[in-house]
């Protein structure tokens, strides 16, 4: 079955149903595994138990990016080859990636109070999540400020590929901006190479969180794909009675 | 190339006549910066320090606010549509209605910025150093600015959406904006390189601002 077969919603649709549970599965066993290797692991000799929290951080700042490169590939698809689902997925990833980006954000401060000392650092990494986070929503006002739907789709996609190229040039001058303010006075993450007690459950946790999101996604893409159907349906309901 | 200074031309005229708005902006511009030293207080050696941010955070909110009328005003009296449909490539005539929109707009901040230094007690070196960045770095804020008002104008009512969706583009523009004018305050840090980074983020802006919105005032308008 190829990408152009998938074209047709009621064949998206069915082969969504068939395959939600067993994702849906599959990511409960991962988290399920992962959580319970992150209980496992040691604490760590310098952050004691709060390096657990990383468990949870790392893979969702991971997504909170991958997510915009999807929202950025479902953009050419819906400007360059007019794929008539690339703006449903599109619209279903945004509040998903900006949910990621918001528990990146809060575990990331859940984990500097007790390690800097405070719960926001004008660090480069958590301004340049801010912003990331801030364009999220910016693109979900997007979508929310036209009732047509491809319309919306056309103003996100070309807003989603700006976006792709500037977050790079954000993040870059964000970094510059920092090092020019404060040297490096925070703790690095990482520091020394990551020991494999705790890069196993990270990977672990970090494919558990992908397989979040597909689940997720494909299911907002449902969804939204009947929502679209009841509205077009009710508007045909509308324009009858009209008659 | 006429039909392109024929746009500029024509662009300039209207915003500059009654009614037009771009002296609107400088104004705006001046109020901003003279209430930042009643919320900051009446503390030169302060304002002296933070003057060059105090400019530049005017010159995006003005900006900002005179963006709105980039497209509206077409749309409204239907010389988009025109616009859109004639032969001259829609990226062209967009660069030069952003073109035509920071000489009407953007030039006065840089001509009103010497006067509103000496209200922050910025010496001759800073107001100069604050001005050749705005020089360099409002072209950028117009041409990232137009991709959401070509978005805003398709949307019908985004002057608001606007502003959230091109502040966080604008964000290193800002930054070496700054950057380079405190470079100047401060003598031992380097001018040369936020100012250079200022110039190539401009030069981006010039080629994606244009493509940018071109795609979505065709996408939109139909």
């Amino acid at each position: 079955m190829s990408l152009i077969d998938l074209a047709n919603p009621t064949r998206f649709l069915a082969l969504a149903t068939r395959v939600l549970p067993w994702l849906a599965a599959a990511t409960a066993i991962l988290l399920a595994v992962g959580l319970y290797l992150s209980a496992l692991a040691p604490d760590d000799y310098q952050q004691g138990a709060t390096v657990k929290i990383m468990f949870i951080h790392v893979p969702n700042a991971w997504l909170s990016m991958f997510v915009w490169g999807v929202m950025s590939i479902a953009a050419l698809g819906t400007l360059v080859w007019r794929h008539p689902l690339a703006d449903v997925a599109a619209k279903a990833a945004a509040p998903i990636g900006a949910a990621f980006t918001f528990l990146a954000l809060v575990t990331g401060s859940l984990w500097g109070r007790p390690m800097w000392g405070t719960y926001w650092e004008w660090d480069a990494r958590l301004t340049s999540v801010l912003i990331l986070f801030l364009m999220y929503l910016g693109l979900m006002a997007l979508w929310r400020a036209v009732d047509d739907p491809s319309r919306a789709a056309r103003a996100a996609a070309v807003l989603t590929l700006v976006g792709a190229i500037n977050i790079p040039i954000i993040k870059f001058s964000v970094e510059w901006w920092n090092t020019l303010h404060q040297g490096a006075s925070v703790i690095r993450a990482g520091g020394p190479t990551m020991d494999r007690a705790f890069l196993i459950p990270l990977l672990v946790m970090a494919i558990a969180f992908s397989l979040l999101f597909v689940t997720l996604h494909l299911a907002a893409m449902r969804n939204e794909i009947l929502r679209r159907r009841i509205r077009t349906l009710q508007m045909m309901q509308a324009s009858r009675q009209g008659v | 190339m006429t039909a392109l200074a024929a746009i500029i031309r024509r662009d300039i005229r209207i915003a500059l006549r009654a009614g037009g708005g771009a002296m609107i902006g400088v104004l705006f511009f001046l109020s901003v910066v003279v209430v930042m030293p009643f919320a900051l207080g009446p503390d030169l050696a302060l304002l002296k320090r933070i003057g060059p941010a105090i400019l530049w955070l005017g010159a995006l909110l003005a900006s900002l606010l005179t963006l709105d009328r980039l497209f509206t005003a077409d749309q409204d009296d239907g010389s988009l549509d025109l616009i859109v449909m004639s032969r001259t490539p829609l990226e062209l005539a967009c660069a030069a209605k952003a073109l035509a929109h920071w000489l009407a707009a953007g030039v006065p901040l840089i001509v009103a910025t010497p006067i509103v230094g000496i209200l922050l007690n910025l010496d001759a070196d800073a107001t100069f150093a604050v001005a050749l960045t705005l020089l360099v770095g409002t072209p950028a804020l117009t041409f990232t600015g137009m991709i959401g008002a070509a978005l805003a104008v398709t949307l019908r009512r985004g002057g608001l959406l606007l502003a959230v969706v091109v502040l966080p583009l604008s964000i290193p523009v800002l930054i070496f904006g700054v950057a380079a004018s405190n470079a100047a305050v401060l003598k031992p840090d380097a001018f040369g390189t936020p100012f250079s980074i200022l110039c190539a983020l401009s030069l981006v802006s010039f080629v994606i601002g244009p493509f940018a919105a071109a795609a979505s005032l065709r996408q939109g308008l139909d």
